[in-house]
């Protein structure tokens, strides 16, 4: 591929040092790639890469080790906060961060990211909320909407049939180990920049001390929503945004 | 020399005195009858505040096996207690840990299954500890208990061999010799090693930060191409072969003339001891194998017994047959072997093994 000259004064942005040039198994269109970018411009920006420990879930992200030039520790599924915790504790200077689905944390793992919260272990959580199972095929999570049609809701997610989607970074919110708890989304430059300013403050509320950080980015699964990158983004918008308001959600101090 | 440090204390305490003893970094449990004492000892003694040992609580086994396998996959020394329906739970996360190769400890103090069954000792999870547990082809390093001498003293065993091999490695002991109190020597206080130690001595696998490295360290279980998954099985394979060869470990009490042996371990060798000698004294030449190490199983001493005419062996189990089916595979045919045992948290007496040894055997 020839190489475009680039002036320094035109160069808005540039692949981020710490993505490796592993080809990404993710879908076009898809939300993880772009956050992916954010977490490894952050951690460059800070300086951490050497003292980052991260953690994989299982579900799209489950190769985003292959992607982030940091130690991964790929988990058991649902058990990331787990796995950080213990990392964490037995390496209280790192960075621990976990990469988690809403398969993987709102269902599975709901158990293990709640009491991680609760105990305001200081560990960051990066939850990625598309509403669907995207690497089984497209089937109904915890938060898929009603309505929503998934593999295992093809007539739509029928709440008498299916139950209640629900909200689990208000849920966390009441809980006192939580301290910064916030939703984003990155389907629009503004929002991307938003985005990338809460993963860095949840990085530093991590590092001094202040307990558990969430980051929700409600994100698309175009290939699951069986829609185009951009309907999906249109349909996030009109369908997501409206149940999954975005904004900080708590910004506090662990208390006394 | 230094004076002895001398105590009277359960099992279950010895453990947690043996884990801060012997350097280790990190607990992570959850409450279970009968070996809570482990856990309760370990808030006792505040270790991070001596050795600097984290010690946690979790909020299930499924967390606490999920956070040894965190800690382990940083570099850290890191174990867990539990007792059988909680040691289920972690199985899968005892498969992960075996598949990643981590070194850490894991600590069943046995109850009577199936079930939530009994808070009564056993000695059911003998299949459990080394057949698998979880799935996949992996072994752990099984160790058996068989005195509060030995609680103490497998901690550092365990731990040192988990090391060696980068295996998980299991003290497989029962409410019995978790709850008896017994004299226990324990060792001096070793340090813990320090991050600069990990970083260096496990640099080719630790997830703990890249630090200076240049290449990251990935833990991972994952390999969706066969052709990988089967290099990381051959691995393990030759891993396992290598362990069986130089580890297998065990205790032979009367055996040299016996015509008669029992096979026993943990709680139920102590058993088998007193009948040895109550059929000494009667006449019979009756032997105990002791394995120490379940898996690997000490099948060459039992195949030599067999060569040289050994008449019988009994196989005495706090179950309802499992070490025997190892028993019956390592002595091939060559001798009659049987099983003796009970179930629901019983035990058996030395004069009912007594009583099934002439009834089987001795007629």
């Amino acid at each position: 591929m020839a190489k475009v000259e680039i002036k320094q004064e035109n160069l808005v942005h540039s692949r981020p040092r710490l993505i490796t040039d592993e080809v990404m198994h993710y879908c076009p269109g898809c939300s993880h790639g772009t956050v992916h970018n954010l977490i490894a411009e952050v951690i460059d920006e800070m300086g951490l890469e050497g003292d980052t420990i991260a953690v994989s879930p299982v579900g799209c992200a489950v190769f985003a080790y292959r992607y982030i030039d940091v130690d991964w520790i790929e988990a058991a599924h649902g058990r990331a906060c787990a796995v950080a915790t213990a990392a964490k504790r037995l390496h209280p200077k790192k960075l621990v961060i976990t990469y988690q689905g809403d398969g993987d944390l709102a269902a599975i793992g709901a158990g293990e990211t709640i009491h991680a919260a609760a105990r305001g272990e200081n560990i960051v959580t990066i939850f990625i909320n598309n509403a669907i199972y995207g690497m089984t095929g497209g089937q109904m999570s915890p938060t898929t909407l009603l309505g929503m049609k998934t593999a295992t809701t093809p007539y739509g997610r029928d709440a008498a049939l299916n139950g209640f989607p629900y909200k689990i970074a208000d849920m966390m919110a009441h809980l006192d180990g939580a301290t910064y708890i916030t939703r984003q989304s990155v389907h629009t430059p503004a929002n991307v920049r938003k985005c990338k300013k809460a993963i860095r403050k949840a990085f530093e509320n991590s590092l001094a001390g202040n307990g558990y950080s969430l980051v929700e980015v409600v994100a698309t699964c175009n290939s699951g929503w069986k829609l185009s990158p951009v309907e999906a983004n249109k349909w996030m918008e009109e369908n997501m945004l409206p149940h999954y308001p975005l904004g900080d959600i708590k910004c506090s101090e662990l208390p006394k | 020399m230094a004076e002895k440090d001398i105590r009277l204390m359960k099992g279950n305490e010895v453990i947690a005195h043996a884990a801060v003893r012997c350097g280790c970094d990190g607990y992570f449990g959850y409450p279970i009858t009968p070996q809570s004492e482990v856990m309760e000892t370990l808030m006792e003694l505040r270790p991070w505040e001596s050795t600097g040992m984290v010690v946690l609580q979790a909020e299930s086994e499924i967390s606490s096996i999920n956070m040894v396998y965190g800690g382990a996959a940083t570099g850290k020394k890191v174990m867990t207690s539990s007792s059988s329906p909680g040691v289920s739970l972690m199985s899968e996360g005892i498969s992960y840990i075996a598949a990643c190769e981590l070194p850490c400890l894991i600590v069943n103090c046995q109850r009577g299954g199936p079930g939530l069954g009994t808070i009564q000792p056993s000695q059911g999870d003998y299949f459990q500890a080394c057949k698998g547990g979880g799935h996949g082809d992996y072994h752990l390093i099984v160790l058996a208990p068989s005195s509060v001498q030995e609680m103490h003293d497998f901690v550092i065993l365990a731990f040192d061999l988990a090391f060696k091999y980068r295996t998980p490695a299991m003290l497989l002991a029962d409410g019995a010799i978790g709850q008896m109190m017994e004299k226990v020597v324990l060792a001096p206080q070793q340090p813990r090693r320090t991050d600069e130690q990990i970083a260096e001595e496990c640099k080719d696998w630790a997830a703990c930060g890249k630090g200076g490295r240049k290449d990251r360290n990935i833990c991972t279980s994952l390999f969706l191409q066969s052709e990988e998954l089967k290099v990381l099985n051959d691995r393990l394979q030759a891993k396992y072969k290598q362990i069986e060869a130089a580890e297998a470990c065990w205790e032979e009490i009367e055996c040299d003339d016996a015509e008669y042996v029992l096979v026993a371990f943990g709680s139920s060798a102590r058993i088998c001891s007193a009948t040895v000698e109550a059929a000494r004294a009667e006449g019979i030449k009756l032997g105990l194998l002791r394995p120490i190490t379940l898996w690997p199983f000490p099948a060459k001493p039992l195949a030599e017994f067999a060569e040289r005419g050994v008449k019988g062996f009994l196989s005495v189990e706090l179950n309802a047959g499992q070490m025997v089916e190892d028993v019956r595979l390592a002595v091939n045919g060559k001798a009659q072997v049987e099983h003796f045992g009970t179930t629901g948290g019983m035990m058996v007496s030395p004069d009912d093994v007594l009583a099934e040894l002439k009834s089987k055997f001795v007629k």
